[in-house]
Formats: C-alpha cells, sequence, structure tokens
C-alpha cells in the first residue's frame, strides 16, 4: 500500500535538497560585496515605520468575524442555488424550507450584531 | 429533512431548545429587562425539553439521513443535560446579581452549549459527533469568560479555548483516520466493518486519537492541566455546567460511538488503554484534592478522580457497565450541581470566601447551608444512603462481571482516599469556631436550585433501582 506514495516522497526529497542546495551554493559561490542600501530592508522601497508588534483596534476583528459569517452564507447559499432546479423537482417544497430556515436563523444573529452595535465604527 | 410528522415529534426536544435559542436572541435583542425574564424562559425551555424527552422514552427512531437517534437511553441523556442546565439557571440569577457581570448572552450560550450536548448524544455518524462537540465547546469557552471584567475569568476562558482548540485537532485527526481507512463516518457501517478493521494499524490510531480527544473533555488524567485553572477561573455556576453536563455530554459520545462494540466483545483492544488512564485519573485526582487550599480547585480535582470511576464503567465494556455510566452520570451530576451552587452562594463580591478556611464554623452560622454541603460531600464520598454510592456500586459490579476485579478494587481504594478531604470539609464546618464572620448574600433561587439537587440525590440513594431499571430497559 505504501508504494503507491514513492513518487510523493521523492518530489518531496528532491525539492528539499533542491532548497537546501540552491541557498548554500548562492552563499558560497556568490560575490558578497554589501553596502547600505543594498542591506536594508528593502533594496527599493519605504522605509519601514516601528515595530511588527503594533496593537490593531478591535473593531477589525469584529469586523472580520462578521465578514467570516457571511462569507460561509454565500459559501452554503451558492452551490444550492446552482443545484435548485434540479433538486426542486426530485424533493419539492423541502429545499427551499430548509435554505429558508437558515437564512432566517442566520439573518436574526445579523440582526442582533446590529442591535448590540457591531457594526459601529466610532 | 423529515420522511413523516412522527419524526419531527421525536426530535422535539432538540427543536424545543433550538427555537428557545432564537426567541432567546430576539429578547435579548428588544427587551430591556432580559435580565429579568430571559433566566426563567431559559428554565421553561429546558424543562420543557427535558420532560417531553422522559415522557417519549419509547420513540426509537433514527432520522435525518440516518444522523440522529431519538429514544431510549439517548432521551435519558436529554433529561440529565436539560435538569442540570436548569438548575444552573437558577442558580445564576442571583449570581450574576451579586458580581454584576449580566450578559444577554449568557442564557443564550446555555442553550446552545445544551443543544451541542443533545447533538453528541444523539449522535449516529462522526460528523454529527463533530458538529455537536463544537457547539458545546465554543460556547463553553465563552461562558468560561464571561465575566469579562475579572482578569481571572478571560485567563482561564483563553486557557480552555487553547487547549479545547488542541484537543479538538486530535479528535478531527482520529477522525480523518477512521474515514480513511473504513470510508465512511457512519456508526453502524465502521462498526460492521469493524472486525476486519481492527487489524488494521491506521484505523486503531484513529480510534485512540478519538479517544484521546475525549479523555481531554472528560479530564482524565494526563490530559487534565486545564481543568483546576478553568474552573477556578470561571463562575462557579458556569464550573458546575462544565463538571456535570460538560462532562456527561462527553462520556454520552463515547458511549455512542462505542456502543455496538461493547456487546460485541471486540471492546478488548480499547481496555488496556481505559483501564490505565482510568486507574491514573482515580488516584492523581483524588491525591492531588488532599492538597487543595481553595474549594473551587479541590472540587476540580475531585472531578478528575470522578471520571476515573466512569471510565471503569467503559473499561468493563458490558451493558452493566453502560447502564452504571449513565446512573453515575445522573447521580454526579446533581451531587456536584449542589456542592458548586452551594460554592456560588457562599461566594462573596471579588472572589472572596471561596478557601477551605472560609467554611469554618459555617455549621452554627449557617445550619442550612452546611447541612446540604455535607449531604453533597457524603454523596460524593460515595457513602451509602445517598446516590454516589450506588452509582459507583453500580460500576464496580459491572467491573467484576468483566473479569476486572482489579480496577474495582483500586477504584475502592482511591474512593476511601477520596473520603480524607471530603470530609475534611464536613470537619472544619462543624467541628471549628469561625475566625472571621463572612458575609453571605440571600439567594431564594439558588437554594431552591440546591434543594432539588439534594431531593434528587436522596431520592435516587433511596431508590436506585427506579433509575437503573429504566436504563437498562432502555439501553
Amino acid at each position: 500500500m505504501l508504494e503507491q506514495y514513492i513518487p510523493i516522497f521523492l518530489v518531496i526529497t528532491i525539492a528539499l535538497i533542491f532548497a537546501v542546495v540552491t541557498v548554500f551554493a548562492s552563499k558560497i559561490f556568490g560575490p558578497q560585496r554589501p553596502n547600505k542600501s543594498k542591506i536594508s530592508t528593502y533594496e527599493s522601497g519605504m522605509q519601514p515605520i516601528g515595530t511588527t508588534n503594533e496593537r490593531v483596534s478591535i473593531k477589525y476583528y469584529l469586523v472580520a468575524m462578521l465578514f467570516i459569517i457571511f462569507d460561509l452564507e454565500v459559501i452554503f447559499i451558492y452551490p444550492w442555488a446552482v443545484q435548485f432546479k434540479k433538486l426542486f423537482g426530485e424533493l419539492g417544497i423541502s429545499v427551499f424550507v430548509s435554505m429558508f430556515i437558515f437564512l432566517v436563523v442566520l439573518e436574526l444573529g445579523y440582526l442582533y450584531a446590529y442591535k448590540k452595535g457591531g457594526f459601529k465604527w466610532d | 429533512m423529515y420522511n413523516n410528522i412522527q419524526e419531527f415529534y421525536n426530535t422535539l426536544p432538540l427543536v424545543i431548545v433550538a427555537v428557545g435559542i432564537l426567541i432567546s436572541t430576539v429578547i435579548e435583542m428588544y427587551s430591556n429587562k432580559s435580565e429579568n425574564f430571559l433566566s426563567w424562559f431559559s428554565i421553561l425551555v429546558f424543562l420543557a425539553s427535558g420532560f417531553y424527552s422522559l415522557f417519549t422514552l419509547d420513540s426509537r427512531s433514527v432520522v435525518l439521513q440516518n444522523m440522529l437517534a431519538t429514544g431510549g437511553y439517548v432521551n435519558i441523556f436529554y433529561f440529565i443535560f436539560t435538569l442540570s442546565a436548569a438548575i444552573v439557571c437558577f442558580l445564576s440569577i442571583d449570581y450574576l446579581k451579586k458580581y454584576d457581570a449580566y450578559f444577554g448572552e449568557y442564557y443564550i450560550l446555555m442553550q446552545t452549549s445544551v443543544l451541542g450536548m443533545m447533538l453528541m448524544a444523539g449522535a449516529k455518524d462522526l460528523f454529527m459527533i463533530f458538529l455537536g462537540l463544537e457547539v458545546m465547546s465554543v460556547s463553553f469557552y465563552v461562558l468560561a469568560g464571561i465575566n469579562r471584567k475579572r482578569l481571572t475569568a478571560t485567563e482561564s476562558a483563553l486557557k480552555y479555548f487553547l487547549l479545547g482548540a488542541f484537543a479538538t485537532g486530535f479528535i478531527v485527526y482520529g477522525i480523518a483516520l477512521i474515514y480513511g481507512t473504513a470510508q465512511s463516518t457512519s456508526f453502524e457501517i465502521i462498526t460492521t466493518k469493524f472486525s476486519e478493521l481492527s487489524g488494521n494499524l491506521l484505523f486503531l490510531t484513529g480510534v485512540l486519537l478519538f479517544l484521546i480527544g475525549f479523555s481531554f473533555k472528560i479530564a482524565a488524567f494526563p490530559f487534565h492541566m486545564w481543568v483546576p485553572d478553568v474552573y477556578q477561573g470561571a463562575p462557579s455556576t458556569v464550573a458546575g455546567l462544565f463538571s456535570t453536563a460538560g462532562k456527561a455530554a462527553a462520556f454520552s459520545a463515547i458511549i455512542v460511538s462505542l456502543f455496538v462494540l461493547f456487546t460485541s466483545g471486540a471492546m478488548k483492544i480499547i481496555t488496556p488503554y481505559l483501564s490505565v488512564i482510568s486507574v491514573l485519573s482515580m488516584f492523581f485526582g483524588s491525591i492531588v484534592a488532599i492538597a487543595q487550599t481553595n474549594i473551587k480547585r479541590m472540587l476540580a480535582y475531585s472531578s478528575i478522580s470522578h471520571a476515573g470511576y466512569l471510565i471503569i464503567g467503559l473499561a468493563a465494556s458490558n451493558s452493566e457497565g453502560i447502564a452504571g455510566i449513565i446512573f453515575y452520570l445522573a447521580a454526579y451530576s446533581f451531587m456536584n450541581l449542589g456542592a458548586f451552587g452551594i460554592v456560588s452562594i457562599i461566594e462573596g463580591k471579588e472572589e472572596t470566601n471561596l478557601e477551605l478556611n472560609s467554611y469554618r464554623g459555617l455549621g452554627t452560622r449557617q445550619p442550612l447551608l452546611a447541612a446540604l454541603l455535607s449531604l453533597f460531600m457524603f454523596s460524593l464520598a460515595g457513602i451509602p444512603p445517598f446516590a454516589g454510592f450506588f452509582g459507583k456500586y453500580y460500576i464496580f459490579i459491572a467491573a467484576i462481571e468483566a473479569k476486572l476485579t482489579w480496577l474495582a478494587i483500586l477504584g475502592v481504594m482511591s474512593s476511601v482516599i477520596s473520603v480524607y478531604f471530603y470530609l475534611r470539609l464536613v470537619v472544619l464546618m462543624y467541628f471549628y469556631d469561625s475566625s472571621d464572620n463572612i458575609e453571605i448574600q440571600k439567594s431564594n433561587a439558588g437554594l431552591l436550585a440546591v434543594f432539588i439537587s439534594a431531593i434528587l440525590v436522596v431520592l435516587l440513594g433511596v431508590m436506585p433501582d427506579s433509575l437503573l431499571s429504566l436504563i437498562i430497559s432502555y439501553l
């Protein structure tokens, strides 16, 4: 059973060897003449401002969480809408009802977030 | 969805809770007085769902495309979950006022967690177990930190979330391996294939990972690290819910996923794992609890050792063991909720009165609370007239019948050790004078909840046969 995985292991091994060899080869064989602008963070571009440990306002997380919820809604609805005609023929009204219940629950959550001020920026 | 209306009636306990969640959300949105109303509404939802499931034990069926079982012992689990949650709601009314920590989400999350537990208990498919587990766990993570102004609550919520997510990872990996080898997530198909699969190393690894994930959720020994910190930091009422209904739900998931294996004798492969973690949890829990000075930590370690006793019933792998576990879970839920309830009543603002020394001399100052707490401690220690004794008795008998006498002997030994720290609290309350007079706020609803638990503990102790024969006839 494990024989069928040999190609995958081969690919992984070759990839590892290739990565290690190229990194060290350029270090060993390449000419190294550093100057100030060459070793700065970006050779051409903006100077970095501050550190990466910047605190981010909690509002962004709220927006991100709400976005994920509605993104999931779309993921559920797309395949349902594409297959709707076919499923309606087979199963009847229950196809519509089950999605309707899902949407009612979701919109209730939306309303809850709205009422509790989840969309207020200030 | 449903093939006929009877199937809808069979799932009504779940539907009641689900509709309750939606209505509670609307109430919370539009009412300014939800604080007073929502607690009673959720108690109503829990009791309606619980008693409906108790009166429809005969409605055995498998619904929703072989995903969910209804009726029988599943409904007994529903009753345990909902009644425990109702008791916790009663306790919470005054507790949240005391801390001034009412957030509308509290009761809604309590209902969602119970819905998750119910999905786990009725699951017929690994996906259903996972769905129920996540619905329950995510609600629990938030509930642990619901008192968000307190640093300890936040710490406990974060700890619970990180370690809980880690354990869920184990379960998902286990499910993936089981699915990869059995080509199905349905318990029935996996069970029929079990004898040929049991030689497959990948399949056994999957089962082991699945069990390890659940060992975390039931707080068994090597996976117990989160328990004391989470119980200590979380609000006392919520900690009561974790240790009773949450544990019962995790055990119900193990039982439904291994149920057919118990009777077919194919369990012999998993028995060593189960007996080892049961012995370790029992002894670790009862020995470390002796060293605790905080009562919530003491109860947390006691809950680890109780997980050990319950696993003996799984290791016995016969129907007596399963009946014993369900009985023990019912008894344990009510006695532990009673103990946590009294802790939450005695607890003062700013997490005071939680040390064991605060209970000195309680017998003269608060005779009623002290008497009830002694009752729960006697029951937890397993002293005969109370429910805890019969829970342990049935489980040890099942172990002896499964030729695991050594496990039963170790269980009795650990239970003797545990008597020390349970009775130390009783001794502190009755045989010592208090140094400082602690102030205890009156809580009528909380007292009612403790009374209900006490009555159930005594009733189950006086007539254990009534529940046990019910469980056996619906197993």
